[in-house]
């Protein structure tokens, strides 16, 4: 006979407890599966509880009012009705325990034994767990009913032993529990969004993962800050605003076109080279953020990877962006120089092998190739990239030739 | 009752998922564990409802927000929804320049270290019904005759008591917004 333990479930990560509010079924009655079988109360909340499976609701272990610990049985259902969820049938000859109580109860003996009996008398549950671990209950202090023994004296009885090796065992402790955070008057803790769940872990994962070197390179502006005034009205007039974005944008795509290796991904020992330039943008939101990615940035012109950008950037901040917008980059420019940031070490975003860091773009006075000096735009890009598959010979080329590009930026692309 | 009925809606898939704001009339509720102790008037008549807490009034100048969500799989915790919802209100306090918060072991939103919302809430089959109440009216002599919640002493505030009067619209789209924000659903 197989019966099914209902168990009392588990509500949230930090609910270690449920108190029963009540049984919606009586033991005997039918239940299906998913039914409503029994309500819990936990801090504020109340839930109804559904049937793990159909069949006949057997045993109930524990009543209303009672707080039973998560993932504990608290009732069983079996295919059949009638019977006891735990142990099979008893036997049809029952121990001797009838004639014990027949006895007087006068004598002291007669009460040792009533004692015995109550003791025995746990819950086919916990007799069970005893036989299997070999434990006479009566050996034991109960604290339930009338000194019964419950499954948590069982439960503790059978700790203690395998308590004291352990603490000897006990190595010294790496993780964390030194620094752990502690409480403070006036401390306002704040659950992660999904959102920052999904981020903490892909961080983690991603430093865990991938290699990472960073170099930064120094790019002279001034052209395109040239180009990008003179034709700022032209786009304008066709709907769109012409930024800095798609210009380096465009210079990542003729670096990852000569250097494929950078819009590759790392497979089994394998290193997979997408046939596509999906290019990831990170747009800063107020509650995170998210990476839209342009896809099939080398088929795009200037005017369609300008308008690609302001659409995207647009839908992430008024949360309108559908799924397969923010997958299948293939490599990723983020931009902390909005915010003034002269370069970051920006973390690759998996499964990608390289992010583009872009710096601010302020006026400097630099020194020219004819020793005079000058004052002209100057941007730090920087590029993570993972070592296990990109040298740095390799990163700093690409880099070199992004550069290149940006300083000498046909204007023909416009 | 309504919402009832759209939880069983729910649960088979008939409907999507909904936000309900309403204003109840004069009412004290008892939450599934709450005991009558806490009712200092016997005179009152509470009502017997299905979500967990304790007694507590609502009436006209309150925001009632019953979201009716079908919790995801990364979602299914009910600490983490109480969390939630006492982030909405958070939020919406910040919307109008005010720092509300939490305190330790009593869920809800306080303001000041007084109490500005109540949450209560059921869960069948991770559905979810009850919800916040968010006292943002004049009138808050409604709580006088209980313990609201069952904590002793406790003080309630609303938000016209720091912001003047205020607009229920504004207050509901507002509410949407950071609603919206923090369970990641559009409201249509």
């Amino acid at each position: 006979m197989s019966n099914t333990q209902v168990l009392m479930p588990q509500m949230g990560e930090s609910i270690a407890e449920g108190t029963i509010v009540t049984w919606l079924k009586a033991p005997g009655d039918r239940v299906e599966k998913d039914e409503p079988l029994f309500e819990i109360s936990t801090d504020k909340v109340d839930a109804e509880i559904p049937a793990p499976a159909s069949g006949y609701l057997l045993e109930t272990l524990f009543g209303p009012g009672e707080t039973v610990e998560v993932n504990k049985v608290v009732a069983y259902i079996g295919a059949e009705k009638g019977g006891t969820g735990s142990t099979p049938p008893a036997p049809a000859t029952p121990a001797p325990e009838p004639q014990k109580v027949a006895a007087p109860a006068a004598s002291v003996s007669a009460e040792v034994s009533l004692e015995d009996l109550r003791r025995q008398r746990s819950s086919p549950l916990v007799r069970k767990m005893a036989q299997e671990h070999g434990v006479d209950i009566r050996q034991l202090q109960g604290t339930g009913v009338s000194g019964r023994v419950t499954k948590a004296d069982l439960q503790a009885y059978l700790d203690k032993p395998k308590a004291a090796p352990a603490a000897s065992q006990a190595r010294p402790s790496l993780n964390g529990e030194k620094f752990k955070y502690s409480a403070g008057a006036g401390d306002r803790l704040e659950p992660f969004t999904p959102m920052r769940a999904s981020i903490a872990e892909h961080m983690v994962i991603s430093r865990d993962t991938s290699v990472h070197v960073t170099t930064v390179f120094e790019v002279d502006m001034t052209r395109v800050v040239k180009l990008r005034a003179r034709h700022k009205p032209g786009y304008t007039a066709r709907g769109v605003n012409l930024t800095y974005m798609p210009f380096i944008m465009k210079a990542v795509v003729e670096g990852l076109r000569s250097h494929p290796i950078l819009n590759s991904s790392i497979v089994d020992n394998q290193v997979a080279y997408k046939s596509h330039i999906n290019l990831g943008m990170a747009v800063a939101l107020d509650w995170g953020l998210l990476v839209p990615v342009i896809k099939q940035a080398d088929e795009l012109s200037m005017l369609g990877m300008s308008r690609q950008i302001a659409d995207l950037a647009e839908r992430a901040r008024t949360k309108k962006l559908k799924p397969e917008e923010v997958t299948e980059g293939t490599f990723t420019v983020t931009n902390p120089g909005v915010f003034g940031s002269l370069f970051g070490t920006p973390i690759i975003n998996q499964p990608q092998v390289a992010i583009l860091g872009v710096g601010t773009l302020t006026k400097r006075p630099v020194v020219t190739e004819d020793d005079a000096i000058a004052i002209r735009h100057m941007m730090y890009l920087a590029l993570s990239f993972d070592h296990r598959v990109i040298d740095g010979a390799t990163a700093d080329r690409f880099m070199a030739q992004i550069k290149a590009f940006l300083q000498d930026f046909p204007e023909s692309l416009l | 009752m309504l919402q009832q009925d759209l939880v069983q809606r729910r649960k088979h898939d008939e409907i999507g998922d909904q936000l309900l704001l309403l204003e109840h009339p004069p009412v004290y509720t008892l939450g599934r564990g709450a005991s009558l102790e806490n009712l200092k008037d016997a005179r009152i008549q509470p009502v017997h409802t299905g979500r967990g807490g304790e007694i507590t009034y609502h009436g006209p100048g309150q925001l009632i927000a019953y979201p009716i969500l079908l919790l995801e799989e990364g979602r299914r915790d009910l600490h983490r929804y109480l969390r939630d919802l006492e982030q909405v209100v958070i939020d919406l306090c910040a919307d109008y320049d005010l720092r509300a918060g939490r305190e330790a072991g009593k869920t809800g939103v306080w303001l000041d270290g007084k109490k500005l919302a109540s949450i209560g809430v059921r869960a069948a089959s991770w559905v979810t019904s009850h919800g916040v109440a968010l006292n943002y009216g004049q009138d808050l002599t409604g709580f006088d005759p209980i313990v609201p919640c069952g904590l002793q002493g406790v003080e309630m505030i609303s938000l016209s008591q720091i912001l003047g009067e205020v607009a229920r619209d504004d207050l509901e789209d507002r509410f949407c917004r950071c609603f919206s924000r923090i369970f990641g659903r559009e409201i249509l």
